[in-house]
């Protein structure tokens, strides 16, 4: 089966691709590519490993065809950081140890990203609500969850 | 996954001649909408389709029409972006609420109601919910268009009514008269990200001195369809919706479920479990309703 081309932008830098019809988003972005920050867990939407924004919208990028991204605009791991370091996202991740193995981390921080674009200033309820997509097998949560509120407090109030 | 041709017809006309063609050539041609069932769906060998027919990009199942008759939602609008969507959140806050109940942000983000209702799982959290609202189905095909009420449109466990060559363009509803509500509640035994063990919806109409004068009740997750349960409606009318009102509508519920036993729950707890779901969706329905 010949192969389609996509036009799509990613992390705001314009990108065509080849890909066959029953290609993930997810397996284009890391095997195409080759931007592998975006992790693969459990291949059926369940733990948000795999997160990244599609036109702004939270979205498992395991349960997206490659080929629906034509014309849309992804934002994954890779475009989160700023010009000049890191954004409050990750470096609070880091100063609160939110992370130990690190694989549901780079769809945690993409995720949390979109809840703070939408809630500058959520409660632990919320937060929680929002991440529980978002599985870790470590931390137990409670750290990924402080991490997020002094990220709040950073972005409404920068140091 | 194995492999498939995908389209993404931007016109009506062009999604139509395309699952015509499939069909008078007995070729399966698959639906997508948001794909989070679909995708899950085609990992499986077994599932694989000929071709994948986008629904996407079509204006008709992107529509959402909030008119003073009627209310219109397209087939392909995500439950994130309906939810964000407040005049619609107040006119259907149970089909709405049921919507928002489906997986993760993440899940929200790409589902949409008719994906839903056309995946047909017994434990859909927005069939009882759209049945309870009086949702009915825009069907579109070669012949034309076709509506049919969203209880008739499931037909058994994954099945709908769908035929080859037809679409689901959207589910309309009458717009709620003053006094109207709808709610859905649905039984887990964690607090997210899980399926429903029963589930009920009720939609509720009152007048000016608080009597019942039209309801709807269905359930979810304890048939191998969505039921409408037109004895529990009926228990409700020409009340003033008070508790042994709700009960006896509770208990039309359980009389007409006929569950199974499965890891989520057995038959006895699931019969028991949806006469409080009744109860307690009633009673919200009805806040909402006098509020």
């Amino acid at each position: 089966m010949s192969k389609l081309q996509v036009t799509t932008s990613i992390n705001g830098e314009e990108i065509d691709f080849l890909c066959e019809p029953q290609e993930t988003l997810l397996q284009v972005l890391r095997e195409t590519l080759g931007k592998t920050g975006t992790k693969e867990g459990c291949a059926t939407g369940d733990c948000g490993a795999c997160s990244v924004l599609v036109d702004g919208r939270l979205v498992c990028s395991c349960l997206v065809l490659a080929v629906e991204s034509q014309g849309k605009e992804i934002t994954t791991i890779e475009g989160i950081a700023l010009p000049d370091g890191l954004h409050p996202i990750q470096q609070k991740f880091l100063d609160h140890a939110a992370l130990q193995c690190g694989v549901c981390t780079p769809g945690l921080i993409v995720a949390a990203k979109a809840l703070l674009e939408k809630h500058a200033d959520p409660d632990e309820e919320t937060i929680r609500y929002w991440l529980a997509g978002n599985l870790c097998r470590c931390t137990g949560y409670d750290k990924i969850i402080r991490a997020v509120q002094d990220a709040a407090k950073e972005l409404a109030h920068p140091a | 996954m194995g492999a498939f041709a995908y389209v993404a017809p931007s016109t009506l006309d062009e999604a139509l001649a395309v699952l015509g063609q499939h069909a008078s050539q007995g070729r399966r041609a698959q639906l997508l909408a948001g794909g989070t069932d679909l995708l899950v769906q085609i990992r499986s060998a077994d599932r694989t389709p000929r071709t994948i027919v986008d629904i996407k990009n079509l204006a008709e199942t992107n529509r959402l029409d909030l008119g003073s008759d009627a209310i219109y939602i397209g087939a392909a609008i995500p439950s994130a972006v309906l939810n964000e969507n407040k005049e619609l959140v107040s006119l259907l806050p149970g089909v709405l609420e049921a919507a928002d109940l489906i997986g993760s942000t993440q899940i929200q983000g790409r589902a949409t109601i008719g994906g839903n209702l056309c995946n047909a799982s017994p434990a859909g959290d927005s069939i009882p919910a759209l049945i309870a609202a009086g949702g009915v189905c825009v069907i579109a095909g070669a012949s034309g268009t076709r509506e049919l009420p969203v209880e008739k449109f499931v037909v058994g466990v994954g099945r709908n009514a769908l035929q080859p060559g037809e679409l689901l363009l959207g589910i309309k509803f009458k717009r709620p008269a003053p006094r109207s509500a709808d709610a859905y509640l649905r039984f887990i035994p964690r607090t997210e990200m899980d399926i429903a063990v029963a589930g009920c919806g009720v939609s509720v109409t009152l007048d000016a001195g608080g009597t019942c004068t039209a309801a709807r009740v269905a359930i979810g997750a304890v048939a191998p369809t969505a039921l409408l349960v037109p004895a529990a409606g009926e228990a409700l009318v020409g009340t003033q919706l008070d508790d042994a009102a709700l009960a006896a509508a509770g208990a039309a519920c359980t009389a007409a479920s006929s569950p199974i036993t499965d890891k989520r729950g057995t038959a006895e707890y699931r019969r028991k479990v949806v006469a409080v779901l009744c109860r307690r969706a009633g009673a919200i329905a009805r806040d909402r309703a006098r509020s």
